[in-house]
């Protein structure tokens, strides 16, 4: 396998893009990406999606794609793992690079999430689910996350405020962030008085609907190093594991067997510890999820990721920096886009791009973490600067 | 020896009090409460009808009757709510139960009466040898045009009786059907609500209906009232089955068991079925029991059943159906959740 | 809700039916090809209990756009024994009366319809015991 660098990344404000269809929502990440690495094209294009048929009727990623980035004739391959479709397209186009196919590919997210209504995106957010087991008897996504929270306070004792201290962080994070779809600064009582989504997720506890879309360049390390004069971002470490798609067949219910199974390939490759780690961006889908992924990465010990996030670990100024672009709670969470702009957030807090108010103190080394369904695949991925 | 093998009822548990319909529809309720001796009436979630009430019914008549589904020859649902217009309720219930595929089914339409109808065929093919078992049962979720008089009585519930001639727990003795064309109360095809005769459903068609069946059904039998331990009748409301008992010749004491009305309402196919299923839950062997249903239309179905010494041994196999009807989860719901989930609410794009 | 998508669960959605591994003994609900546990091909046929405890839960208040009307209304991860879990709705229940470890038994009831035409599609809910 060869070495594999981050070259170029790009990625526009979130939110609700009224104006914008899928074909240029995609594409604009795309020429941000080839732009800032410097490139007019690429060899392979990757796309990650999760649904687009159901939010806009549009599928064939593959042709719009590249048809639409300027990048034609070049191969497109959508990549679908729900939530977690566009880790899961980074990791088909590091394999890519890696393996020797081709020495410059480019993994683009996208998700236009708004052309249906609140009922149509929950229907189609809900296919990540098992349709006849889980979907059919009424659950939503929200509703998974939120079984996976009572349990996760009845056999630990998480706290009410635990959870909410997440979207607090998060969004504190986020009002920073000038591409983030909610720059709002919560309170706890704001989180826990918002209105009810499913028991005891409230609004502020769920990642919004967001239209958006990431990109990023992705060569081999010999040739990054003729083409950009740039912190190199290496990629030393990829996992990716799945569960069962049924969240009641899982033996705990509340604990995220494939991100510790993910992150373990992830950093056995790359010859770490999560110690070794500074900072990550993880699949906050759900204020619990958040502290789930925690656990499951060894940040906190498992039972003790609320305690640890109302103790600040993982604050921005914290012992382990989590989510410093805000997360899917404040940056937003266009599903097939999410996986992809954890890398870019992690690529630029590594070449120290970004604001002061923005830029992690430390950050050499940082992790992403990808989830789809209810922790059903996880997708892991380890940068770091050289 | 042919009779009654297993039998179970099914009554939801949402209920609505004379008081709260009659508020919403200026009517005075104390008349009604004596009147038509109704208090208040049964009413089904929207997420049951008369297929999911069939099939807890014969759940719970299977529990008594410790048979194979398999050896379930016909299975008759008598109803004049059946959810689909065309496609049998039968069916679902056959697979919920697991009765396929070697099995008859029909479903039954005869107003009130089609529960007691599928009772009758299903008894007498097991009579006539075709098969080892049968089921007959009678479900309704009936509904009244909002402020019509049926509203106050049209409620929800299931009986289910499994026929056969091995331990048996109440034999059917004689049974005996009388009809006539009686236009008293009708649903032409496309309408929501049914119409129905006012007064005329009284004495030509309920008391004469009724009480033609009784006297050629104690005339076959050569019985007389004081015969029996129970007697039950087809109750539209709480006071036409003790009138026309008391007319036929039965006492209070004789009917209270199987009236349940004042509190369940009117369950339509399932009325005087489920009442049944109310006396077979205290009846002793020996006990002879006297049940005429009817239905508009108009005709009735009589049966006369004489509990065996196997009955007290099943009786506490399955809940009982007063149980069901005076349960402490009994919830009581306001006129406007009850019309939602009475489905009487115009919605956008219906 | 496409009629053979329906038809095709109603075995386990109606009567519960699943499979035994005859290697390990683990009862799948629904049936699979494979063993998870041991990789095992070869079953028996069996059927789930229809009591069990609840788990977890939560009440949903904004549901797919096919459950409008019913919304709010719990679900729950209910433990059936036999290693089984199940998740399905829970009815006849109030809000404040769910806890996790309360006993409850399946009952057949309504799940979905589309629309005053479409098909009426059944299966199990939970409720209290
Ligand atoms: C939580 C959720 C149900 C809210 O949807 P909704 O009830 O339709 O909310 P609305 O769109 O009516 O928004 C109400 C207000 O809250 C804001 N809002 C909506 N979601 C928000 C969120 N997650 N965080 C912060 N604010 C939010 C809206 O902008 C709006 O504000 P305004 O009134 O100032 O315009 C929806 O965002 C959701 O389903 N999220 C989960 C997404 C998901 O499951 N993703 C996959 C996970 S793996
Ligand atoms: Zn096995």
């Amino acid at each position: 396998m060869r070495d594999v660098a981050v070259i170029g990344v790009g990625m526009n404000k979130w939110g609700e893009l009224w104006e914008i269809a899928i074909r240029d929502l995609l594409a604009e990440s795309a020429l941000l990406a080839l732009d800032d690495a410097g490139i007019d094209s690429v060899e392979a294009m990757y796309i990650g999606c999760m649904t687009s048929g159901l939010f806009t009727d549009q599928e064939h990623l593959g042709s719009m794609g590249p048809d639409y980035s300027g990048i034609c004739p070049v191969p497109g391959t959508r990549v679908e793992s729900a939530c977690a479709s566009g880790g899961a397209a980074f990791r088909a186009a590091f394999m890519h690079v890696a393996s020797g196919m081709g020495d410059i590919v480019m993994a683009a997210g996208v998700e236009k999430m708004t052309d249906v209504d609140g009922g149509g995106a929950t229907f189609a957010l809900a296919t990540a689910a098992d349709q006849e087991y889980e979907v059919y008897n009424g659950i939503t996504f929200p509703g998974l996350y939120a079984m996976m929270a009572n349990h996760h306070m009845n056999k630990y004792g998480t706290t009410r405020d635990q959870l909410a201290q997440v979207s607090v962080k998060n969004h504190a994070n986020g009002f920073n962030n000038e591409l983030a779809q909610f720059r709002m600064k919560l309170t706890l009582d704001q989180v826990k008085n918002s209105v009810m989504v499913a028991d005891p997720m409230t609004l502020l506890d769920c990642s919004p609907i967001t239209d958006g879309s990431a990109a990023v360049i992705l060569c081999s390390l010999d040739k990054a190093k003729e083409l950009t004069k740039k912190r190199l971002v290496k990629v030393i470490g990829s996992g990716h594991a799945s569960d069962t798609i049924q969240l009641a067949q899982r033996e705990n219910l509340s604990y995220l067997k494939s991100t510790e199974l993910a992150a373990k390939q992830a950093l056995d490759m790359a010859g770490k510890k999560i110690t070794d780690i500074d900072f990550a961006e993880v699949h906050d889908c759900f204020s619990i999820a958040e502290i789930m992924v925690i656990e499951a990465l060894g940040i906190a010990e498992v039972g003790k990721g609320g305690p640890a996030t109302m103790d600040g670990v993982t604050a921005f100024d914290g012992k382990f920096p989590v989510n410093p672009s805000g997360g899917l709670k404040s940056k937003g969470h266009p599903v097939g886009a999410t996986g992809v702009a954890q890398i870019v957030e992690l690529t630029k807090q590594i070449r120290g791009d970004l604001d002061k108010n923005r830029q992690l103190k430390k950050a050499d080394i940082g992790l992403a973490q990808n989830m789809g369904g209810s922790g059903a695949s996880s997708v892991v991925h380890i940068l770091e600067g050289v | 020896m042919v009779g009654i093998v297993g039998y179970g009822a099914y009554i939801p548990r949402n209920r609505i009090k004379v008081e709260e319909i009659a508020k919403v529809w200026g009517a005075d309720a104390p008349s009604y409460k004596r009147g038509l001796q109704l208090r208040e009436k049964s009413v089904p979630s929207p997420d049951q009808d008369t297929i999911t009430m069939s099939v807890e019914a014969t759940k719970n008549a299977l529990k008594r009757a410790e048979i194979d589904p398999q050896d379930i020859g016909a299975v008759y649902i008598g109803s004049e709510s059946h959810p689909y217009a065309v496609k049998p309720s039968g069916t679902v219930l056959a697979e919920a139960i697991g009765a396929t595929p070697d099995c008859h089914c029909a479903d039954y339409e005869f107003a009130c009466k089609a529960g007691s109808e599928g009772m009758f065929v299903a008894m007498s093919l097991v009579k006539a040898g075709e098969m080892k078992y049968a089921l007959g049962i009678g479900a309704d979720t009936s509904q009244g045009a909002p402020g019509d008089a049926l509203e106050y009585s049209a409620s929800a519930g299931a009986a289910a009786f499994i026929f056969g001639k091995e331990n048996v727990l109440a034999e059917c003795l004689y049974t005996h059907s009388w009809m006539t064309d009686t236009p008293d109360f009708w649903r032409r095809e496309h309408q929501f609500y049914p119409s129905h005769g006012g007064r005329f459903t009284g004495e030509p068609a309920y008391f004469r209906t009724i009480m033609g069946c009784a006297k050629a059904l104690l005339e076959k039998s050569k019985m007389k009232p004081e015969d029996f331990a129970y007697a039950v009748f087809h109750q539209p409301n709480g006071k036409f089955p003790m009138t026309v008992g008391k007319r036929i010749g039965f006492k209070t004491e004789q009917m209270e068991q199987g009236w349940l009305c004042p509190t369940l309402g009117n369950t339509y196919s399932g009325a005087s079925p489920i009442g049944l299923t109310s006396i077979l839950d205290v009846a002793k062997p020996g006990d002879l029991i006297f049940m005429v249903s009817y239905g508009s239309g108009a005709g009735s179905d009589g049966f006369i059943f004489k509990a065996t010494d196997k009955l007290p041994g099943v009786q506490n196999k399955a809940v009982h159906t007063r149980a069901m009807l005076d349960s402490e989860r009994r919830k009581y719901l306001d006129y406007g959740t009850y019309s939602k989930f009475r489905g009487k609410i115009k919605l956008r794009g219906e | 809700m496409s009629a053979p998508k329906y038809w095709r669960e109603m075995a386990q959605r109606y009567r519960f039916e699943a499979v035994k591994c005859k290697k390990c003994g683990r009862v799948l609900f629904p049936p699979r090809l494979v063993c998870p546990a041991c990789k095992s091909r070869e079953f028996e046929n069996t059927r789930i209990n229809d009591k069990g405890t609840i788990e977890t839960y939560t009440i949903v208040r904004i549901p797919p756009s096919q459950f409008t009307d019913e919304a709010p209304y719990p679900v729950a991860i209910v433990n059936m024994g036999d290693n089984v879990r199940v998740l399905c709705q829970v009815a006849d229940c109030e809000p404040e009366e769910l806890k996790i470890g309360m006993p409850v038994r399946l009952e057949f009831r309504k799940i979905q319809q589309e629309g005053s035409s479409g098909i009426l599609a059944y299966g199990y809910k939970c409720v209290p015991e």
